[in-house]
């Protein structure tokens, strides 16, 4: 469609590198419609350009992936049978969480985005996907696809921003409950899941009515559903089973009364202590990752009056000022879900993740070209800032943080 | 909903069984485990195998199938749903079934000829590779031999009409009730006759069969006066046409004047990929099969406004094609997609609501 687009003379910045004394304007400011009009054509040619080559490649992707999680949970489920033994349950907790960890990030999140709806099979589409946590699907869907990545770091409308239980922007007002947070985003760390599950209740909507007492009752209930059968596959089902196994197995060897049942007992115990580790590392995973994807240093937040009337190239520019990526090797992304690629997953949240690293650097490009700066780092230093500002902030005032200047090609 | 193939006859044994086993699986089933091991085990949706492609012609091959669970059967003429995945995408087609029912070895058929233009057919024609998987959808048509079998028949088929005819010849042929029956078939070349051999081979084993080919390339197309003179007894047969729009159009009026619309039995073939005929953008009708709200776009409006403004009650979400809120099942028509302009659409296929736009009329389940 926009084939041969113009690029435009590279922009220079109109306002000096230093920051400003009250933290960061945007550069969502220094942009004129015209500008942004052109940004955002810019971004649709690469969203479409990389759209069009779609083809067997990626569909392989994701049924490999799916193929590979399916076969983790296999292996980790069989080794957890002879969970009694340290080595076992050391390394099928480890396969298990490493399943849970891709089934979660790199297979559900992205699948339930519709990034691979275009394969038009019922089996991996958005619309049919449950993942392995606590969290209904439909639910997830309606706070993520939809509020969180349309009201994106707007203050009061994205409320992923700080989970309306943390202050993690400095625009937010302090309250004295905050200084707990450090405490209890240690426990929402090891407990994620279900922080996620109640999320989309909204509880502020509740109070305020905006959300009837009927409907929070009825999606109360599909988390209760979806809940229970979480509990009961990790913790009754499968400890269970290998207590079965083990009593079988200790019974057909013959040996001294009772040591059947103590087997049974003792497996049941080391296998549910396996599966909730498991559930636990994910969850510490998924926190630490996600929450790099807003919170660093280097993000803008934005206030509704910024972003009233906004045009496509405005929203792209939110997206990009809103998220920050993760420095890292292949295999860092692929277990990170590609959320390494927070920034591109942002601009284009339906792509497949596969392709993310073909769309960086023609990211990067832009932004180099519109004076626009382009979020990323380490994850020491990222996860680093991010718990730095959730202990900061838990005190009142705090300004926002040092905003890093235009990302320069090369 | 993206489509599923049909739900395949699996005894309630085995399903209550898979059942128990479902509270280790959750959320996923059972099915998505005994899929690793072989994609024909899933009890979710009917696949098959493809076992051998026969070249019938230079742009026609018969694709015979092995189903993963028993077959439901079907009767002569009637066509099959099939999913096939193309370069990653997964597509459906219907095909009516070139094998008669009760094959011995167990294996269904279908004959797919080449459409230029398709994705499916060329793909089928000329890159599938035997022991690739299926996906089978419901088998559908009325297009059949009625019950009991009429004593005389007149078979009336054009290119790859041909196909349900040959299902009912083989069946026929198999049940022994090939009496009477006179099969004009229209081609523009002979080499181009799929099935040729088999019906050369037909005629030969059963006196009872006559066939006549119509070489439209040479002598022009069928009309109805040529029926008369190939079949001057054609008011006393049931008759079965299976051709393009224009045939069906052309004899169906002679049937009609004639009093006899009822003994004319009709297949109406088009290819599958249709262009939008006329300008883009022209918009279109929306008939939202769930609400019964019929909207109206004018080209500009996407169907999610479309539908609004006509009182329906739509899902949406971001409203700029990014959360896949509003997404609904495409029933018939083709779209239009406001940001590139391309226009597209297959029956089955999820849209956003919020970003395509009607191409002439259109159904979508909402």
């Amino acid at each position: 469609m926009s084939a041969t687009l113009e690029p435009p003379q590279t922009i220079e910045p109109t306002l000096p590198h230093v920051e400003e004394a009250n933290g960061a304007e945007s550069p969502l400011k220094r942009l004129s419609a015209e500008q942004l009009e052109h940004l955002g054509r810019e971004f649709d040619a690469i969203h479409d350009d990389i759209f069009a080559e779609l083809g067997e490649r990626d569909a392989r992707y994701i049924r490999n992936t799916i193929r590979l999680h399916r076969q983790l949970v296999l292996a980790s489920r069989l080794l957890l049978l002879g969970s009694r033994r340290r080595e076992l349950w050391v390394l099928g907790t480890a396969a298990l969480s490493l399943a849970k960890i891709l089934e979660n990030m790199e297979i559900g999140h992205n699948v339930m985005h519709g990034q691979w709806d275009w394969i038009n099979y019922p089996d991996i589409n958005s619309q049919n996907w449950d993942w392995d946590t606590a969290s209904p699907a439909d639910a997830w869907r309606h706070s993520h696809n939809y509020e969180h990545h349309t009201f994106t770091n707007i203050r009061g409308k994205d409320r992923d921003l700080g989970y309306e239980i943390m202050r993690i922007d400095p625009h937010q007002k302090w309250h004295p409950i905050y200084v707990f947070q450090p405490l209890y985003n240690l426990i929402l760390m090891g407990f994620f899941e279900w922080g996620v599950a109640l999320h989309d209740m909204n509880f502020d909507a509740i109070r305020s009515g905006e959300k009837s007492k009927r409907q929070a009752g009825e999606e109360l209930k599909a988390i209760g559903l979806k809940a229970r059968r979480q509990i009961v596959k990790d913790y009754i089902a499968f400890p269970a089973l290998s207590a079965a196994v083990n009593a079988a197995v200790a019974g057909a060897r013959g040996g001294r009364r009772g040591e059947a049942s103590r087997s049974a007992r003792a497996t049941f115990k080391s296998t549910l202590t396996a599966n909730f580790t498991s559930n636990i590392v994910r969850n510490v995973w998924a926190h630490s990752i996600i929450f790099c994807g807003h919170f660093p240093d280097q993000t803008y937040t934005f206030s509704e009056e910024e972003v009233a009337e906004e045009s496509r190239g405005g929203w792209y520019v939110r997206q990009l000022l809103g998220a920050a990526n993760i420095d890292g090797g292949s295999l860092f992304h692929f277990l990170s879900g590609n959320l390494s690629f927070q920034v591109e997953h942002h601009l284009f949240p339906d792509m497949p993740s596969s392709r993310y690293t073909e769309a960086a650097p023609r990211v990067r490009e832009v932004c180099a070209r519109y004076g626009l700066p382009y979020n990323t780092g380490p994850l020491r230093k990222q996860l680093g800032t991010v718990h730095r500002t959730i202990l900061r902030l838990a005190f009142p005032g705090g300004a926002p943080r040092p905003k890093p200047g235009p990302h320069s090609a090369g | 909903m993206a489509e599923r193939g049909a739900v395949p006859l699996v005894s309630p044994t085995r399903r209550r069984a898979l059942r128990l086993v479902s509270s280790f699986t959750s959320p996923l089933l059972p099915d998505d485990y005994l899929e690793l091991v072989n994609p024909l085990w899933s009890t979710r949706e009917l696949r098959g195998r493809i076992v051998r492609v026969q070249r019938e012609t230079p742009d026609a091959v018969t694709v015979l199938i092995k189903p993963g669970w028993e077959w439901p059967g079907h009767r002569p003429g009637q066509y099959v749903r099939l999913g096939i995945a193309v370069d990653g995408v997964h597509h459906w087609r219907a095909y009516s079934l070139t094998s008669e029912p009760g094959r011995p070895d167990g294996l269904i058929s279908i004959t797919p000829k080449l459409v230029e233009q398709g994705k499916v057919s060329p793909f089928l024609n000329t890159r599938v590779e035997p022991g690739t998987v299926v996906r089978l959808g419901g088998v559908e048509g009325t297009f059949v031999l009625p019950e009991p079998t009429p004593e005389r028949l007149l078979f009336i088929s054009a290119g790859s009409g041909i196909t349900p005819i040959a299902s009912m010849l083989r069946g026929l042929e198999r049940e022994r009730e090939l009496r009477d029956v006179v099969h004009v078939h229209c081609s523009r070349t002979r080499e181009g006759v799929i099935f040729g051999r088999q019906l050369a081979r037909l005629r030969g084993a059963h006196g009872g069969y006559r066939l006549h080919l119509r070489l439209t390339g040479t002598h022009g197309r069928l009309t109805p006066h040529d029926v008369q003179a190939i079949c001057p007894d054609w008011r006393e047969r049931e008759t079965f046409l299976c051709g393009p729009a224009g045939l069906l159009e052309t004899l169906g009026e002679r049937w009609r004047e004639a009093g006899l619309g009822e003994r004319l039995h009709t297949e109406h073939f088009q290819p599958d990929a249709h262009v939008g005929d006329g300008e883009r953008g022209c918009g279109g009708t929306i008939r939202l099969c769930r609400s019964g709200v019929e909207a109206v776009s004018d080209g500009e409006q996407p169907i999610l406004l479309a539908g609004e403004q006509a009182g329906a009650e739509m899902p949406f979400g971001c409203r700029m094609g990014i959360c896949h809120s509003c997404v609904g099942k495409l029933r018939s028509g083709q779209v239009r997609d406001l940001r590139t302009g391309r226009v597209h659409g297959q029956a089955g296929e999820m849209l956003r609501t919020c970003i395509n736009a009607p191409e002439g009329a259109i159904e979508i389940d909402l």
